[in-house]
């Protein structure tokens, strides 16, 4: 992240300043945030298909908290709406596959349609459960989740940017939809940063290209950023950590301060953030190469996340390969002789 | 019966008021009135089914619910909502009546831009404790604000009015799991058993009896009445059992679709959702005006 990136201010807990380190590799983020929310608020309840596992800490803490509704989805989505119309902040844990595609009809009609304040967690989203077949790939939920009204999306790039978002979003009034990919190793902020709603972050800059990553992407754009700079490539790198409402005007000066934009993203390329930014792009006439890097609209192969990631290129040696390209269809663009100094 | 809440803020109609058979009788048929004048003023609308449920809305409304008109948000307040989201045209009359709205709503129903639609929207219409529209949602729904009243430590009765088509949803069924593995006797189940979906009649489409045993095999309890009998429904709201007990109940409500139109009873499919020609409107009007002093 660059000295720019802005900080978050303490608009969680008022009484004291926390701030969450690193998280740990196969750390547990999202039910440590979930335990020490249950501490400061009387509102919060957590309600789990099946995913109890993830909330053990907050479950010792306020076992009347949590609410336990089995491998059932859909009733879980309806029954968190019914507690938010009764006062309550829902927490609905579900993994990524059966979460936004099983029940898109719940959380359009009984969460955004009344814009109750629920929070759907859809944890192992992408292809991080990739290995169990392709029942288990979670690579449409942008999409379906970006179309749907009164929706917020967010997708979080690592441990902190969560705890942000988690922290940022608690009192916006509608429901917030959570898309977490796994692979979020590198903590890519020192502390939680200052998500302003609807406006990507700047984590790198950069002159030549920007890449506009969303969750795991922003890792993998930042890297491939890395690894460029020895050949006198600038990089500008974007955390898309809000999909919806999405950061129209972070497109447009993305466009005309590099014009050359790579989206990367765990999703189908069908309809999720380099889609989104093409609608920016296009809607506004704004000129500006774009390449979006993300899974192929076929049947996806099945295997390890990083084996997958690895096939589809979702690697930052790959990624650097797009950013290359990207550079040199800009000079050609411009008139400018390519492959020589 | 009107009371203050415990806190003297809160004007409440209380549960088991006084209402004659006479005039809940009289009651279902003035709802099915008003459904006829609104349909023919939106130019569209679902009689027969709406027709099915009169005697329900009249006495839920005008008995057993406690209910506090001034003040529709009132904490603790029994819930009311309508899994059978397209039979709100016979609510909006009773909602008005009860003073949760002008009367004028009415004059907008089915317009754009109207509070008042087809189904209920709990965000535009006073006195709706949960939007509905798509099926199979509500019961679910129901269970939460079930177990909110648990966890606020309240006394209210949340009840959910489904048909029996609408039980063919297998999200019914996850909801009708999750009430009674959380022991939610402050939640009542109705069933506007009419006999038919919009399709035909249900046992064709997909036969969902015997639907007593089938929610006491999933741990509640069921109560059948017959659904036009205010008396029958009177006692049955009356003699529920306590909101802090541990079985949900279920109640079997037998009816008839189209029930108090001669010709709707006998095409009740036809009637699901149209219009009636002027004739048939006029002639509707006095077969139920006939029954009212």
């Amino acid at each position: 992240m660059t000295d720019a990136t802005p900080q978050m201010e303490n608009v969680f807990f008022e009484e004291e300043e926390e701030k969450a380190g690193p998280g740990p590799r196969g750390g547990n983020i999202v039910g440590d945030e979930l335990a020490r929310l249950v501490q400061k608020r009387d509102d919060i309840v957590v309600l789990s298909a099946d995913m109890g596992a993830v909330v053990a800490k907050l479950r010792e803490l306020r076992p009347d908290r949590y609410i336990e509704l089995g491998i059932a989805e859909t009733n879980t989505v309806s029954v968190a709406a019914g507690l938010a119309a009764s006062g309550f902040l829902p927490f609905v844990l579900s993994m990524g596959p059966f979460g936004a595609i099983k029940c898109a009809e719940q959380i359009r009609t009984d969460l955004a349609y009344n814009e109750l304040p629920v929070r759907f967690i859809a944890r192992l989203s992408g292809l991080a459960m990739g290995f169990f077949g392709p029942s288990h790939h979670a690579v449409e939920d942008i999409a379906i989740a970006r179309s749907i009204t009164n929706l917020t999306v967010v997708a979080p790039s690592s441990d902190n940017a969560f705890v942000a978002l988690l922290r940022s979003t608690i009192d916006h009034p509608g429901p917030v939809f959570f898309r977490i990919s796994e692979g979020l190793d590198r903590e890519l902020y020192p502390q939680p940063p200052a998500f302003e709603r609807g406006r990507f972050v700047p984590v790198r800059a950069g002159t030549d290209v920007t890449v506009i990553g969303t969750g795991v992407g922003v890792q993998l754009g930042l890297a491939a950023a890395e690894l460029l700079e020895p050949e006198g490539v600038s990089v500008a790198v974007l955390d898309a950590a809000y999909l919806k409402p999405f950061d129209d005007e972070g497109v447009l000066r993305a466009a005309a301060e590099t014009g050359a934009i790579l989206t990367v993203e765990e999703h189908n390329v069908t309809g999720g953030l380099g889609a989104t930014v093409a609608e920016v792009l296009g809607r506004n006439g704004a000129p500006a190469l774009l390449r979006v890097h993300g899974l192929p609209d076929e049947e996806l192969a099945v295997g390890v996340p990083a084996a997958l990631q690895e096939w589809y290129g979702l690697t930052p040696e790959a990624i650097a390969a797009e950013v290359r390209q990207l550079v040199a269809d800009r000079r050609a663009t411009l008139g400018v002789a390519s492959g020589g100094a | 019966m009107t009371a203050l809440s415990a806190d003297g803020r809160t004007a409440v109609l209380e549960r088991g008021r006084a209402a004659t058979p006479d005039e809940l009788a009289r009651r279902a048929d003035w709802i099915r009135l008003q459904t006829v004048q609104l349909i023919d003023r939106a130019g569209l609308g679902h009689y027969s089914s709406t027709f099915s449920c009169a005697e329900l809305f009249s006495v839920l409304y005008y008995r057993a619910l406690r209910l506090s008109p001034g003040d529709p948000s009132w904490a603790d307040r029994d819930r009311f909502l309508l899994g059978k989201g397209h039979v709100a045209t016979g609510l909006w009359p009773v909602l008005a009546d009860l003073g949760y709205f002008p009367a004028s709503y009415m004059e907008s129903f089915g317009q754009i831009g109207s509070p008042l639609s087809d189904h209920p929207n709990m965000r535009t219409a006073p006195g709706i404790d949960f939007s509905s529209g798509s099926l199979g949602h509500n019961l679910s729904v129901g269970v939460g604000i079930a177990l909110a009243g648990r966890l606020h430590g309240r006394d209210y009765r949340t009840f959910v009015l489904t048909g029996d088509g609408e039980l063919q949803e297998g999200q019914v069924w996850e909801a009708i799991m999750s009430a009674s593995h959380y022991g939610l006797g402050n939640l009542v189940a109705i069933v506007d058993a009419n006999g038919f979906s919009g399709g035909g009649p249900t046992s064709k489409a997909m036969n969902i009896e015997p639907l007593g045993s089938r929610f006491e095999a999933f741990g509640w309890t069921a109560r059948e009445v017959d659904g036009h009998d205010v008396e029958a429904l009177s006692e049955t709201f009356d003699s529920l059992p306590d909101p802090g007990s541990d079985r949900p109940v279920c109640i079997v409500a037998r009816t008839i679709k189209g029930k108090g139109s001669k010709m709707m009873e006998e095409s009740p499919q036809a009637w699901h959702l149209g219009l009636l020609a002027p004739d048939q409107r006029d002639q509707v009007v006095r077969e139920i005006e006939a029954r009212l002093p």
